[in-house]
């Protein structure tokens, strides 16, 4: 009988066949729906914001992290995301410096993957909303002619960008908030908006997320928690103040879904513990609600997600898990 | 039994069962050579009663036990004693071992019962005749049973619980056990009760065995029908673990730090609970036991009977050899066992398994930083949080840990399986433990 070379190698000699870059890869795969969307509403131009966004992320990336981090995908999600919360009509330029600034800043200066404390993606439109605030609420109409570009996506850095023949339109919060005006719900669901690239169709992005969650790719708890208080909190501020809008409008409208899907859930920026998921989640459908009704701006998603994140570690603390055996002990019957 | 059993969190590795559950147990011809280390249990290592040169023959006592929590060794088989000597351990340090060349035309029978016939024993003497049989816990951990059967004054123990639920994958010797000798099981059981003095005994296997479960019931005698039931379990790894079999069982939490009597249980493997009724039976010592060879680095997997001080070569030469791509030997569970650096390893007698991987099971996994998924929060049984503890392990700040409740990680490998980034977490656990125990007065 001839014995092989043995390897020794430490238990579990058994694991699971997820992985860091598999989970990544099909965090983008499932995005695939609804940049398809993005694209259906918005034409080549959600392409070239898309296409610049990830460039910037991808290029700061290769050029300042380490280089292996390209495959693992966290670099491509940060990219399609920020691309996704951009209006359509921004010059590519923008969107390009936006993504720099999300994976530079965002993730590179704490250490990489794993390490940042903010959600990438939301920290790099955070960034363009507070530089460039006209391009970043200017919200093109869907327009008859898929093949029209929505704004001067293609303007020079640092140029004032042309008057583009270009109707714009206010978002449906916007309208809301500074117009009494509501916007039908289903058309909300699916998209017939105006708004960011990936955050007008509520209904796709819904099931790309029930897609992950199944996958338990992300922790299901948050988006539940997020929807199911700002559901309430609405329902409750509209039978006070009907002016106030419901509760389908407060969940369809503006960044929610795509935020409380795709952002909030980040596991890097999300709590570990499941009880801490729950409070992460009311935490930011709060700041949402407080924001939209009695902010100065329109949306606050992403600053409910930022200020969120920025507590993780303290909601980490306060919900460890309860050790087995450390609770009141039974008595023996 | 309306209520679920069930306990929370754990994993669910593939099950890789049906390459032995099916095989019969086979009984091997005697090896040319036994190795018998002296430390084969938990407690101090037996003291050797033989010199070089002695002839042995099967079932005699070679060394003996060193205080209460130890445990004797016998020799598996008649011949010669040829040295005492370090020899590799599967705990993967070297041991002092007693080697015995096997004499081939022996008759390998005792001249008479070593082990008396246990009716009319008194509870004292059966406790003594498992003491002095050498039978120690088959599932692993190989504590000395005899000390479990004599629970201090200061607990009452209500409940046996029999461990049937071999959760590790790929192991199947103790579901052979139970679908091949259940009157063993049972006559175990009577035993455990009468030196316990308790009423109720719980056998416990999950529900991926379903012959075992089946014979194991339709073979209770009829007199411990009101004392002993089996209960089918979820499968779910650990379930075979002493405080989720109880919290599945009984719904009692063994509090940390403590151990199952403090909530009045007792629990057994029940290939130990089948061996004590074994040694009655035959009247030998524990020599030999029900080992699993399997895995894919083997080309024929089998459940075997061997002496126990078999060399893992000699299983797996009965089983047909290694295969092309065998590349690791596992001894236990895959996801407890400890690897092998040697075919010289004997069996001991708390080796459930010798698995053989291939290259494609330990192909090398590159490690990621850790996303703060959470996926490790949600497989560990006792409610640890893996993932600072994982990464205070990094930084070696062990002391911390300890805030962190380490004592309480039982090691079960379910963080480091569930891991997307590979993180080594079990092991980082392990060798924690293992400086805290360095230094214990650093702090």
């Amino acid at each position: 009988m001839t014995t092989p070379r043995l390897l020794i190698t430490a238990w579990p000699h058994l694991a699971e066949r997820d992985s860091t870059p598999r989970i990544m890869w099909t965090v983008n795969l499932s995005l695939v729906p609804v940049i398809a969307a993005a694209i259906f509403y918005f034409g080549p131009s959600a392409v070239l914001v898309l296409a610049a966004s990830l460039a910037g992320c991808l290029v700061t990336e290769w050029v300042f992290g380490s280089r292996e981090a390209l495959a693992d995908g966290s670099a491509v999600i940060t990219g399609i995301l920020l691309g996704l919360c951009l209006p359509a009509g921004i010059p590519m330029w923008m969107a390009f410096v936006g993504g720099a600034f999300a994976i530079g800043f965002g993730k590179l200066v704490f250490g990489g993957l794993g390490q940042n404390i903010f959600n990438p993606a939301l920290l790099g439109r955070a960034f363009l909303q507070a530089a460039f605030p006209v391009a970043l609420t200017t919200w093109p109409v869907i327009r008859e002619n898929w093949w029209a570009l929505r704004g001067d996506n293609l303007a020079l850095p640092l140029m004032s960008p042309q008057a583009v023949d270009v109707l714009t339109q206010a978002t449906p919060l916007g309208l809301m908030k500074f117009e009494q005006q509501t916007t039908a719900t289903w058309r909300l669901m699916i998209g017939m908006t105006g708004g960011s690239l990936g955050e007008t169709a509520g209904i796709i992005i819904l099931l790309c997320g029930a897609y992950l969650a199944w996958r338990n790719y992300l922790n299901w708890r948050i988006p539940v928690s997020i929807f199911a208080t700002v559901a309430a909190l609405a329902t409750f501020t509209h039978a006070i103040n009907p002016a106030y809008p419901g509760p389908m409008f407060m969940l369809f409208s503006g960044g929610l879904m795509i935020g409380a899907v795709y952002m909030a859930t980040d596991m890097v920026t999300s709590p570990v513990t499941n009880r801490g998921c729950w409070l992460y989640g009311f935490g930011i459908g709060f700041l949402v609600v407080v924001i939209r009704l009695w902010g100065g701006l329109a949306e606050g998603v992403m600053y409910a997600i930022l200020l969120m994140n920025a507590l993780v570690p303290f909601i980490n603390r306060a919900t460890q898990p309860t050790v087995f055996g450390t609770r009141t002990v039974k008595a023996a019957s | 039994m309306a209520k679920r059993m069930k306990f929370s969190h754990g994993v669910h590795p593939p099950e890789l069962k049906e390459l032995t559950e099916r095989e019969p147990i086979r009984r091997l011809p005697f090896p040319d050579e036994i190795v018998l280390p002296l430390s084969q249990h938990t407690g101090k290592p037996a003291k050797p009663l033989v010199a070089i040169g002695d002839r042995v023959q099967r079932g005699d006592m070679i060394a003996q036990a060193d205080g209460f929590v130890s445990s004797p060794v016998h020799a598996s088989a008649a011949g010669t004693v040829t040295a005492i000597e370090l020899w590799p351990h599967p705990s993967g340090a070297f041991h002092e071992a007693i080697r015995i060349k096997v004499a081939p035309y022996d008759a390998q029978v005792p001249r008479k019962r070593i082990i008396p016939n246990w009716h009319g024993l008194s509870a004292e003497e059966i406790v003594d005749a498992v003491r002095r049989a050498g039978v120690v816990g088959l599932g692993g951990a190989a504590f000395p049973t005899h000390v479990k059967l004599v629970p201090p004054k200061d607990v009452t123990i209500d409940t046996v619980v029999i461990n049937g639920c071999e959760c590790e994958p790929y192991l199947t010797t103790d579901h052979r056990t139970m679908v091949e000798y259940p009157e063993r099981v049972h006559l175990g059981t009577r035993l455990m009760l009468t030196t316990l003095g308790v009423d109720r005994a719980m056998i416990g296997v999950e529900n991926n065995k379903p012959d075992a479960i089946e014979r194991l019931r339709a073979t209770i005698p009829d007199d411990l029908r009101e004392r002993v039931t089996v209960h089918a379990l979820t499968v779910k790894y650990p379930q075979g673990a002493e405080k989720m079999l109880i919290k599945s069982l009984l719904d009692r939490e063994v509090p940390s730090g403590k151990l199952p009597m403090h909530v009045g249980v007792v629990v057994h493997n029940v290939a130990s609970v089948a061996t004590i009724a074994e040694v009655f039976e035959t009247g030998l010592p524990l020599v030999e036991r029900i080992v699993t060879v399997t895995g894919p680095g083997v080309v024929r997997p089998s459940n075997l009977i061997v002496p126990v001080g078999t060399k893992v070569r000699d299983l797996i030469a009965a089983c047909g050899g290694f295969t092309e791509t065998a590349r690791e030997i596992v001894f236990g569970g895959p996801m407890m066992g400890a690897a092998q650096a040697s075919t010289d390893v004997p069996v001991l007698k708390g080796t459930s398994g010798v698995i053989v991987l291939t290259d494609t099971e330990v192909k090398p996994q590159k490690a990621y930083p850790c996303i703060r998924c959470g996926h490790c929060l949600d497989a560990c049984p006792v409610f640890l949080n893996p993932q600072i503890l994982g990464q205070l392990a990094m930084y070696e700040r062990y002391e911390e840990m300890n805030a962190h409740h380490l004592q309480d990680c039982m090691l079960c490998g379910c963080c480091g399986y569930t891991c997307p980034s590979n993180i080594p977490l079990t092991q980082l656990f392990a060798l924690a433990k293992a400086q805290l125990r360095k230094q214990p007065q650093a702090a």
